[in-house]
C-alpha cells in the first residue's frame, strides 16, 4: 500500500529532517522531530496524525517555511520553503491551529488578506471573500471585528481566508478542532471535495482518527518526537472492513 | 426588581442630558478648583506674587489677538512639532534597526540610556558651543532630548508584536512594504500615539529651556522678558498658550485613538 514517490515528482519532500528547540547541544536542547523522510505525491490528501505535543506544528511550520530544520532538506515543488520563501507566493495556503485573525480588520477585510498580497484588484477580492465568508455560514458578519465573533466563527474566517487565495498547497493544523460536530463534518466534506476538485495537495493535520480516515486518502502516525510510526493508504475503493482494520491499527500504534 | 428593569434599559432623554453635564463637570472640575484656589489668593497677595486671573485672561486674549504675540505662540510650537517630528523619525529608524539585529541593539542601547541622563540645559550648553544658527540649535536640542524615550517606546511596540500574526502574515509571503503596512503599522500605531502623548508634554517643557540659546521670539523668549519686568501675569498668561497646546494636541492625539481603536474589545469589567 505504500506509495513510491521519487523526490523530483514529490509536491513535500522531506528528507532525513530533524529539528532541534534551543540550542543544539546544550542541556535546553528539545528535539521535537526526529530524522523525518516523506513524500507526498501532488494531488495526494494526507493526514498526519498524534498525539499533542509530538511535533505535528512543527512539521507544519517547516513545510510552511516558517521555521527551518536543524539538519535535514525540505523541498515544496522542488524549492526549499525556507530559503526561496517569497518563491511561494500565492502557492500555499495555511490554516493555522489558533485562528489568527488581525484585531483591526473586520472579517473580511481579514479574509481579503491573501489576495491583498496578490494585487488581486479590489472589486475582485471583495467577491472572493465575500463568497467565501457566505459559503462557511458567516453572511451577515462580513464587517464584524474577530473580538464581535465567537471561537468557532473566527476559525471559520481563518479557513475563509485560506480558501479565497486558491493555492494549490493547503496546510491545515487541526482546522476544525474548534467547531461542534456537525459543522465540522459539514465542512470537512467541503474541504474534501474542494481539494479533490481542484487537485489540490493538501496536508491536514489531526488528533482525531476519525477525522483522518474521512480526510485523508493518505494517513501518517506520528510518535514522540515526531518520528513516522505508521504510514497508510487507501482509496475510494478500500471498504469498511479494511477501514476499521487501519482505524484499529492506528490505534495500537497511538496507544503503543 | 423587573419592574425597575426597562427605566434603567432605555435611558430618558433627561437622564441623558444630566450623566453629559456630569461627565462635563467631572472633567471641568479639577481645573476649577486650581483657579478658586488661585483666584482666593490673590485676595491675600500682592499683585506681583498672584495677580487676579481676571487679568491673566486679559493678557491671554492679548496674546491671541496681537499679530506679533501670536506668532511667538506659534513659532514655538512649530518648534515642538519639528523637535517631535525629527526625534519619532529617527527614533522610529533606530528602533527598527535595533529590533533586527541584537548588535546594533547593543551598541545602541547603552548610548541612547547615556542621553537620557544629560538634562535639557546642557543640550542648550553644547548646541550653543557646537552650533551657530538658532533654529537649528533648538532642533538639536528638541531632538536630543525627546529621542531616546521615542525610540525605546517604538523598540518595545515592535518587540510586543504577536509572534503568532506576523508568522500569519508572513505565510502569505508579503513584500516588506505590504507587511509594513498590513501589520506592523496597525500593531504599534496604539503605543506611538502614547509614546506621542508622552513626549508632547517632555518637549513643551523642554522647548521653553532651548529658547535660551539665543531665539528672538518664541514663548521661552516671552517668558524670560516677564521675568525681567517682574509680570507675573504675563509669565502666567504665556506659560498658558503652552498649556492650551499641549491639551488641545492631547485632544486630538485622543480623538485619533477613539475612532482608529474601535476593534479593540473592551471588557465590561474595568480593572
Ligand atoms: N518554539 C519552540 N521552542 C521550544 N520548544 C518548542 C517550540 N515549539 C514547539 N516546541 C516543543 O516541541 C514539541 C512539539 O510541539 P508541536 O507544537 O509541534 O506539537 P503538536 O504535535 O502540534 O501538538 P498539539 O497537537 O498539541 O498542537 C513540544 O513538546 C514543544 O514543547
Ligand atoms: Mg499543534
Amino acid at each position: 500500500m505504500r506509495d513510491i514517490v521519487t523526490p523530483n515528482d514529490a509536491a513535500i519532500h522531506l528528507d532525513h529532517v530533524s529539528k532541534v528547540f534551543g540550542k543544539p547541544g546544550s542541556s535546553g536542547a528539545y528535539r521535537a522531530v526526529d530524522n523525518i523522510n516523506l513524500d507526498v505525491r501532488p494531488g495526494q490528501m494526507l493526514a498526519i496524525l498524534g498525539k499533542t505535543g509530538c511535533g505535528k506544528s512543527t512539521i507544519f511550520n517547516m513545510i510552511a517555511g516558517l521555521t527551518e530544520p536543524t539538519t535535514g532538506t525540505v523541498r515544496v515543488d522542488g524549492r526549499d520553503p525556507f530559503a526561496d520563501f517569497d518563491s511561494f507566493r500565492g502557492k500555499m495556503a495555511i490554516v493555522f491551529q489558533s485562528d489568527r485573525l488581525l484585531p483591526w480588520r473586520s472579517a473580511i477585510q481579514n479574509v481579503e488578506l491573501g489576495l491583498e498580497m496578490l494585487d488581486t484588484p479590489v472589486a475582485e477580492r471583495r467577491a472572493a471573500a465575500q463568497h467565501w465568508l457566505t459559503k462557511l455560514g458567516l453572511g451577515g458578519h462580513e464587517n464584524d471585528y474577530p473580538h464581535a465573533l465567537s471561537g468557532g466563527m473566527r476559525q471559520r474566517v481563518s479557513i475563509a481566508r485560506a480558501f479565497a487565495t486558491n493555492a494549490n498547497i493547503m496546510l491545515c493544523d487541526e482546522p476544525f478542532s474548534a467547531l461542534d460536530e456537525s459543522t465540522a463534518g459539514r465542512l470537512r466534506a467541503e474541504f474534501v471535495r474542494l481539494v479533490k476538485e481542484n487537485g489540490k495537495t493538501a496536508v491536514f493535520i489531526t488528533h482525531s482518527i476519525s477525522e483522518a480516515l474521512e480526510i485523508g486518502d493518505r494517513i501518517v502516525v506520528l510518535k514522540r518526537p515526531a518520528m513516522i510510526a505508521y504510514d497508510v493508504s487507501f482509496d475510494t475503493a478500500t471498504d469498511q472492513q479494511q477501514r476499521e482494520l487501519i482505524r484499529s491499527r492506528i490505534g495500537e500504534v497511538l496507544a503503543a | 426588581m423587573s419592574d425597575a428593569m426597562p427605566q434603567a434599559a432605555t435611558p430618558s432623554l433627561a437622564d441623558n442630558v444630566l450623566g453629559m453635564a456630569k461627565r462635563l463637570g467631572m472633567s471641568v472640575l479639577p481645573f476649577a478648583v486650581v483657579i478658586a484656589l488661585w483666584q482666593f489668593a490673590s485676595l491675600f497677595f500682592p499683585r506681583f506674587l498672584f495677580p487676579s486671573l481676571i487679568d491673566v485672561f486679559w493678557r491671554c486674549i492679548d496674546i491671541f489677538s496681537t499679530g506679533s504675540m501670536f506668532a511667538d505662540v506659534l513659532a514655538t510650537v512649530f518648534r515642538i512639532l519639528a523637535g517631535l517630528a525629527g526625534a519619532f523619525i529617527v527614533g522610529g529608524l533606530l528602533a527598527l534597526l535595533m529590533v533586527r539585529s541584537r548588535a546594533i541593539d547593543r551598541f545602541l542601547s547603552p548610548i541612547l540610556s547615556l542621553f537620557q541622563g544629560i538634562p535639557a540645559l546642557s543640550w542648550v550648553v553644547f548646541a550653543i558651543i557646537w552650533f551657530h544658527g538658532v533654529e537649528f540649535r533648538i532642533f538639536f536640542i528638541m531632538v536630543m532630548t525627546t529621542l531616546p524615550s521615542f525610540t525605546f517606546q517604538v523598540l518595545g511596540a515592535l518587540r510586543a508584536m504577536s509572534r503568532d500574526l506576523m508568522e500569519m502574515v508572513f505565510s502569505f509571503r508579503p513584500t516588506r512594504m505590504k507587511l509594513f503596512r498590513v501589520m506592523i503599522a496597525p500593531a504599534i500605531l496604539p503605543d506611538i500615539l502614547t509614546a506621542w502623548k508622552v513626549n508632547l508634554g517632555n518637549a513643551s517643557r523642554v522647548v521653553v529651556v532651548a529658547e535660551l540659546v539665543g531665539a528672538t521670539g518664541g514663548v521661552g523668549y516671552e517668558l524670560l522678558q516677564q521675568q525681567q519686568l517682574f509680570d507675573m501675569a504675563g509669565a502666567l498668561a504665556w506659560t498658558l498658550q503652552l498649556v492650551f497646546f499641549v491639551l488641545i494636541v492631547q485632544g486630538i492625539l485622543t480623538l485619533i485613538e477613539n475612532t482608529a481603536f474601535r476593534y479593540r474589545a473592551v471588557s465590561e469589567r474595568v480593572i
